[in-house]
């Protein structure tokens, strides 16, 4: 299994941080993620055994951890917050619109991989409501045609 | 990113390098940083926790736990490693204040978390940045490498012969993390599970050895504290309640937004004067003062102080000052059931009245909500919420429970409104997409 230079450097960076391997564990996969694009096998394998801990223990915690996922995701993940205060302002509306623009539902993703939509839970954004993140970038103050604009921007990358 | 907000009831303390740049290391040293940090390192260990005593400084995280008083539980005579942790796991519904100081004044943070240090002995920080906040996480590593350069951390901090290492730590997802002990399980690369108390973690913590575990903005505070006196800072707030604090407007209000406001100032005003009031003119129906797990308070209780004794007063919690107001068109039923589903995705499954009964009253709300409610299930709401309250190893199952409770005995009559198969009388185009639930 083969990571990037830049994930190489910052696992071997991490591993001085912290007097027990296992620590660097969540940081570790999720940025073996990012570069995956899921946690395959083959990536959960390699990182259990750098760590010295069971394919189980690995399973365990990816497990526990709303932004881990085993299966793949598209190219750009939508996170649409559903939580009270994008409630509030309309992020219900949003959501809906989001799933029928795509034709997809809650964690599913388009056939040619691209896109894949998701409710979220409070992403940290309560005051600029409604939100949604695609992959790490915050979107926010959101309105349908917002998010039209924002999403078919990335349509034009994809 | 997220744009920032002024107000002149404002005073800034935590927020007034906000904008200004002080990510860079340069400007941050020309905003008077970094010398609170070396005035500590002039000063006694209980010196420093006598000072942030003094100040009245109360956590920022949603307990409001003395934190001078906090420091000093650290035992002095352990021959083991001592660590600060410092909690950025921010994911409380209605919360929005860490983000700010992460982006905009993150070297504060690390100064703070030297200044914990200082003050009980510990060698190490590390600032736990939740996972969403991937931005942050890279202007963290960057603003502690800049430290290093500098010499300002590591082997020879400021020239002094001491050492402190501060190091940043990612999470991936997960609401109960913030909880201490949850937090401490999860960097030890563990599920966020939570630990049994006692002992605490100032005794216990990290890897078996005494830890400070404290909110961004607790330790962002710290600085301003050493630096400008404790008194002053004391002076802000109220008897007991000292200081300003990051309150993030949300919800129905024309300007929302994170104001720095002194502790003890008036939720009323806050909401009209500084948020500008309800859009379209509206009435309040709610307000939940603290974020999500806080009881809500009626239009009727918000002429309070917003200081933590004031707020307990009104039979609420300051938590974490996430203000979320609801306008009278808001349906309540509706509130609790996306309350409910954010407790039940975040509930960790470790404890079965927390497990179970996020479950049950998540089920229970949907069901209620789209018009196959029984009036019974009115009183069973209340009795699984206040069966959770004080059955589970850490406060997520009371943060679900209370703001249930709250609602429920609050709004009984907007339950009875949604009885007999009667579509949600404050929704009706949005009721007509809810499931067909059959009442009997």
């Amino acid at each position: 299994m083969i990571f990037s230079p830049e994930f190489e450097q910052r696992f071997t960076e991490m591993l001085t941080h912290y007097p027990s391997k296992r620590s660097v564990l969540v940081p570790t996969l999720l940025y073996a993620q990012d570069e995956v694009g899921y946690l395959s096998d083959e990536a959960i394998t390699e990182i259990a055994q750098r760590l010295q801990l069971t394919e189980l223990d690995v399973r365990n915690v990816i497990s526990y951890y709303s932004m881990l996922t085993t299966k793949p995701r598209g190219k750009y993940n939508v996170q649409v917050c559903t939580n009270i205060a994008c409630i509030l302002r309309g992020a219900d509306d949003l959501w809906e619109h989001c799933q029928k623009k795509f034709g997809l539902r809650h964690k599913q993703t388009t056939p040619d991989g691209q896109f894949s939509i998701e409710e979220v839970e409070c992403i940290g954004a309560c005051s600029w409501a409604p939100a949604m993140q695609v992959n790490y970038d915050f979107h926010e103050n959101l309105t349908k045609d917002k998010l039209d604009t924002i999403l078919d921007g990335y349509k034009k990358k994809a | 990113m997220a744009d920032l907000v002024s107000h002149p009831d404002e005073v800034k303390v935590v927020s007034k390098r906000f904008g200004q740049g002080a990510a860079d290391i340069d400007r941050y040293l020309a905003l008077d940083g970094y010398k609170a940090a070396q005035k500590a390192l002039a000063m006694t260990p209980d010196a420093i926790i006598n000072e942030v005593k003094t100040s009245n400084l109360r956590g920022r995280g949603g307990a409001g736990f003395p934190t001078g008083m906090k420091w000093s539980f650290v035992p002095k005579d352990s021959p083991k490693q001592k660590y600060i942790l410092c909690n950025g796991d921010e994911s409380e519904p209605g919360t929005c204040k860490d983000r700010l100081i992460l982006e905009h004044d993150p070297h504060s943070v690390i100064e703070g978390v030297m200044i914990a240090g200082l003050a009980v002995n510990a060698q190490s920080g590390y600032i736990y940045i939740r996972g969403e906040y991937r931005y942050l996480s890279i202007i963290m590593q960057k603003a502690i490498k800049d430290a290093y350069a500098r010499g300002f951390l590591g082997k020879n901090i400021f020239g002094s012969g001491k050492t402190f290492e501060v190091y940043w730590h990612g999470g991936a997802g997960a609401y109960e993390v913030g909880e201490e002990s949850a937090l401490m399980e999860s960097l030890e690369g563990k599920r966020g599970i939570p630990r049994i108390k006692p002992p605490f973690p100032a005794v216990v913590g990290l890897w078996g050895s005494p830890t400070v575990i404290n909110n961004v903005e607790t330790l962002a505070s710290a600085p301003h504290i050493i630096l400008d006196g404790a008194q002053k800072f004391a002076d802000y707030g109220t008897p007991k309640n000292g200081g300003v604090r990051l309150f993030c407007l949300s919800g129905h209000v024309n300007k929302p937004g994170v104001y720095e406001l002194p502790l003890g100032y008036s939720l009323k005003k806050m909401i009209y004067a500084v948020g500008g009031g309800i859009p379209g003119g509206k009435k309040i129906k709610a307000v939940v003062p603290g974020g999500s797990s806080t009881p809500v308070l009626t239009a009727d209780e918000i002429d309070i102080a917003m200081d933590f004794d004031g707020v307990a007063k009104a039979g609420s919690m300051l938590g974490s000052g996430g203000v979320v107001v609801i306008d009278e068109s808001t349906c309540m039923v509706r509130f609790a059931q996306y309350i409910m589903k954010f407790y039940q995705h975040e509930s960790c499954g470790w404890c079965i009245p927390c497990r179970e009964g996020t479950d049950w009253l998540k089920k229970t709300l949907d069901r209620f909500h789209a018009g196959g409610g029984v009036k019974k299930d009115i009183n069973n709401i209340q009795y699984l919420a206040e069966n959770m309250m004080g059955r589970t190893f850490c406060p997520l199952g009371d943060a679900a429970a209370m703001p249930t409770i709250s609602i429920v005995t609050k709004f009984r009559k907007e339950f009875e409104d949604h009885l007999e198969g009667r579509p949600c009388p404050y929704d009706p185009v949005g009721s007509v997409r809810l499931l067909p639930v059959l009442s009997h």
